[in-house]
């Protein structure tokens, strides 16, 4: 049923040895050798490209331009070569009719073959009619791809958790993907947006093993959220130290001291931001002197103020609870006494675990 | 409704309907449903906005400073704008003021949105209504050298680089799987460009779509990421340090010339790359004069890039303000975004309801209750719609009316005002343009014209960025580091009960932000954003609004194949997730979700 490269030449009435012409012809483009012309034939034999279908729900759009600024893999590299994205609202040339038929043409040609991406999330109030599509629900639509999908991705925290959008009152009942879908695992990539780099790891990680990444009991693949970004944050020594910014654009800010009694929200929040970083490695949140928002948390909107500091850090442990800790935030403490508290808490905790806190120049 | 004049349009829709539903290429998803008669011309024309968030119901109570998170996330493509016009709001209401650093700072990310969401929305979202994919295969590399050579100089024009492009997209296709150019229109007649130039612009599609994500890392300098970088009321959050201790933790020299060289870089593709394309693609579309809609009738800017901090009045706005109504090009209004007779939104046609819904309400006074019910002649059901019924309420955009008028608002609107006010920056490349083209200045108002401004005002944006980047080096050279005024962070220092509005123009257009903050917490907050205006429905005058009027008179080649219909939508770069807002004063909280 599924045609390969290889299939469609045949089709044509391209010979062998034309196709294995053309392979030469794409080794030496490629600046490879000789010897990786039978593996880019076996592979143009034998797999077509993985079909995409990535529908969006009530977003902002976030994610795919997040997704498009991936620099390793690059956008392009993903859309022409690794993967075929069959449907995007946001980047297909098809619209209406055309675009929709595109939907039924690869539910039943790659039947449990496809993976949906899906951005943002179905609204349940009005009977799903604040997110319209083809003049029905979005949540008819996103029913109907999942059925027959290979793997769902949650892309983003509209996806994931609901967020903006289903924040208190959440006048759309808005809901995250793996309430309406119940039946199967659906992978969360969580971040409003998640970084770039995330993105394009998890799927062409998917493409390349042939697997779903190892995900957390919340559903999140362990590699990139399996840590706080206070964890591995390169303000932490001045955390430890207790060194603070204590007003914006103050001494300690134009030292790049610790941003925790600024509201950051790092200490509770999973994700590879430290790390890996935005944009190529230039830099994330906190490095450009703002604390984190904590975004790939769930329900991070209702937390209180951002600027309210993390008061509960008590549970502080690196992966014990990373599955168990939500975002605890009680507004309006004393900055002192937090921030005592939570030096001391780790203090504790390193004493009496030992585990992996990162130590500094690690 | 058979026949109806409005705004110099006789609406008939009499003759065959054509429903595009969604509408892709854009920022969220719409619908347009239009009545082609006996020649494929379109006489009447329907725009729904299909979603709905609520936004600003979820803005109630909350801390005023964190409102630029929550508003940011109204749009992820235009990220930012919606940020810069909320700490502006809460700045005017509180009375805050911000340093000038801080000033030039927002300016430089301001100008950086408008390249990038430029470049994106004329490479990603609008080139394939011109450029035909599948015809790129046929070009011979060597006369799109020549091509390419003619238009600029930019280094990657050779025959080899067009023809290596070429056999990529040749494998491409081969390979039986099209991804995101399945169902494409191509070969529809519509499509004008020769084989040569669709095979550069294709290459420059993939090119940009590579550049697109360097524009940006001025944002992750200043903001920490894109999309959605970090904003602050008072200033910027990034402090600027250049040779003190823990300057690596700050804006240092190393970052000041990360901006710099991006800056560069970005002017150079700009003027060598995507000016270029966008001369040549309008050279052969250049009788395709479809689409002007009201664009010589009614056009409306705020204005925005204060050159002075805390100054937003006209002079000095460097982007041009004022409104023009009724074809009048020789009056340029002042437009006040605190007087209540001008900005009013009326929901006769929205799925919204008011006591009174002959009347409009200002933002401040804004009411919302969404009331999603389809009119009798509605074919299909309520949750599937064959056909919308436009004389009841057909959208979840409401109508804004400045002084009773729809309004066009975009790059193009800057532009005309730009021009009418005489403003050498935005009157000299239009006239430039127009002479190359050897087209009179009319040809402005359509939807080539609105395709063009965005284009004039990318490349005016990136060497706007130099003259700001210029401006933070001098202050640095006097001493002045300053990037945040907290002397109003504590909410203890605010008064009871204030009302304030911010506005930017955002890279679609004007961009207003109403905020009401009683007790420190938000009382109220309402955004009236471009693609409201551009998009709105009928009022309750049956004044259609601008995407439908732009529509109009406009023939088809295939009706079957909308081609001529994105082309004309996406002119003004449609952004649905921001369209769509409400304000309630008693919005409730529904904490049970039922799954169907």
């Amino acid at each position: 049923m599924n045609e390969t490269f290889y299939d469609v030449l045949r089709r044509q009435g391209i010979t062998r040895r034309s196709f294995m012409k053309f392979c030469s012809l794409m080794a030496a483009s490629m600046g490879l050798g000789a010897g990786a012309v039978p593996k880019i034939a076996h592979a143009l034999e034998t797999k077509p490209r993985t079909p995409v279908l990535w529908i969006h729900g009530l977003e902002c759009t976030c994610c795919t331009e997040s997704f498009i600024r991936s620099a390793h893999p690059l956008a392009k590299d993903v859309l022409l070569s690794m993967l075929s994205l069959d449907y995007d609202d946001t980047l297909m040339a098809a619209a209406g009719h055309q675009a929709e038929s595109i939907l039924d043409t690869i539910r039943e040609k790659y039947k449990g073959n496809y993976i949906l991406a899906v951005e943002g999330n179905p609204p349940l109030g009005e009977e799903g009619m604040y997110a319209i599509q083809g003049g029905r629900p979005f949540v008819d639509k996103l029913r109907e791809c999942a059925a027959d999908a290979k793997h769902i991705i949650a892309w983003g925290s509209c996806a994931s958790w609901g967020c903006v959008q289903a924040a208190r009152p959440n006048p759309t009942q808005a809901t995250p993907v793996h309430k309406v879908i119940t039946d199967r695992p659906v992978i969360k990539v969580p971040g409003c947006p998640p970084i770039a780099e995330v993105m394009t790891a998890v799927i062409t990680y998917m493409l390349t093993f042939d697997r779903a990444p190892e995900l957390d009991r919340m559903g999140r693949p362990k590699m990139f959220y399996s840590q706080r970004i206070h964890d591995k944050c390169y303000r932490r020594p001045h955390f430890d130290a207790g060194q603070y910014v204590e007003a914006w654009d103050d001494e300690g800010a134009r030292k790049g001291y610790c941003l925790y009694k600024m509201g950051c929200k790092g200490p509770t929040t999973y994700n590879a931001c430290s790390t890996t970083r935005w944009n190529e490695g230039v830099s994330f949140p906190i490095q450009s002197g703002h604390g984190c928002l904590g975004c790939s948390e769930h329900d991070f909107w209702d937390q209180g103020s951002f600027y309210n500091r993390v008061a509960n850090l008590s549970q502080f442990g690196v992966e014990a609870n990373a599955d168990t800790i939500g975002m605890t935030i009680a507004a309006g403490v004393g900055a002192g006494i937090a921030a005592h508290a939570a030096v001391s808490a780790v203090v504790r905790y390193r004493g009496k675990t030992g585990i992996d806190v990162p130590e500094h120049g690690e | 409704m058979t026949r109806h004049e409005t705004q110099g349009f006789t609406l008939d829709d009499t003759g065959r309907r054509i429903v595009v539903d969604p509408v892709t290429r854009i920022e969220g998803y719409m619908r347009v449903e239009v009545n082609v008669d006996e020649n494929n011309v379109i006489r009447n024309a329907v725009s729904t906005g299909t979603l709905w968030r609520g936004l600003e119901v979820i803005l109630k109570g909350r801390d005023p400073r964190d409102a630029w998170a929550f508003t940011q996330r109204i749009c992820g493509v235009c990220t930012g704008t919606h940020a810069l016009a909320s700490v502006r709001a809460v700045e005017n209401a509180l009375g805050i003021t911000i340093p000038d650093n801080a000033n030039i700072i927002r300016n430089l990310m301001q100008l950086c949105l408008q390249v990038h969401d430029h470049l994106v929305h004329f490479y990603h979202l609008h080139a394939l209504d011109w450029v035909d994919v599948v015809s790129a295969l046929d070009a011979d590399p060597r006369t799109t050298s020549e091509l390419a050579q003619s238009l600029s100089d930019w280094p990657l024009s050779s025959p080899g680089y067009f023809r290596d492009i070429q056999n990529r997209l040749k494998a491409f296709v081969a390979s039986g799987q099209l991804g995101l150019f399945t169902n494409g229109y191509w070969g529809n007649p519509a499509y004008r460009l020769p084989a040569d130039a669709n095979l550069m612009a294709v290459a420059h599609y993939l090119e940009a779509l590579d550049f697109q994500k360097e524009i940006v890392k001025i944002h992750t300098v200043f903001g920490g990421k894109n999309p959605h970088p970090n904003w602050l009321v008072g200033g910027v959050p990034c402090a600027i340090n250049l040779d003190g201790v823990g300057a690596v933790g700050a804006v240092n020299m190393e970052r000041l010339n990360l901006v710099k060289s991006i800056i560069e870089r970005t002017i150079e593709f700009v003027d060598k790359v995507y000016i270029p394309d966008l001369t040549a693609i309008a050279g052969f579309y250049r009788d395709w004069q479809y689409g002007g809609g009201i664009s010589s009738q009614c056009l409306l800017a705020y204005g925005d890039i204060p050159v002075r901090a805390n100054d937003y009045g006209p002079d000095s706005l460097l982007m041009p303000h004022g409104a023009i109504i009724n074809g009048d090009l020789s009056t340029v209004h002042d437009v006040d975004l605190s007087d209540p007779e001008q900005i009013q939104e009326f929901v006769s046609h929205s799925w919204y309801t008011y006591p009174d819904e002959t009347r409009g309400l200002h933002p401040w006074d804004g009411l919302t209750e969404p009331d999603f019910q389809l009119g009798p002649n509605t074919k299909g059901t309520r949750t599937k719609i064959e056909q919308i019924d436009e004389n009841a309420k057909y959208s979840w955009i409401k109508s804004p009316r400045w002084r009773g008028h729809p309004m066009e608002v975009g790059p193009l609107a800057r532009f005309v005002i730009g021009h009418v006010r005489g403003n050498p920056e935005f009157k000299e490349p239009v006239d430039r343009l127009l002479r190359t083209l050897d087209l009179p200045l009319e040809a402005i108002f359509s939807t080539l014209g609105r395709t063009a401004a965005r284009g004039l005002e990318a490349s005016w944006a990136a060497h706007k960025m130099a003259w700001f980047f210029d401006r933070l080096i001098s202050n640095l050279k006097a001493g002045d580091t300053a990037t945040a005024n907290t002397e109003r962070w504590d909410p203890a220092t605010w008064p009871d009960d204030v009302k304030g509005y911010g506005f930017t123009e955002a890279p679609r257009g004007a961009l207003g932000h109403w905020i009401h903050i009683r007790d420190r917490k938000i009382e109220n907050y309402q955004a009236v954003v471009p693609t409201t205006w551009n998009g709105s429905p009928r009022d309750p005058q049956g004044q259609i609004g601008p995407f439908e009027a732009a529509l109009m008179n406009t023939p088809l080649a295939k009706a079957d194949e909308p081609l001529e219909i994105l082309r004309t939508l996406h002119s003004f770069d449609p952004c649905l997730a921001c369209s769509s807002h409400v304000l309630s004063p008693d919005g409730q909280e529904m904490a049970t979700v039922t799954v169907r």
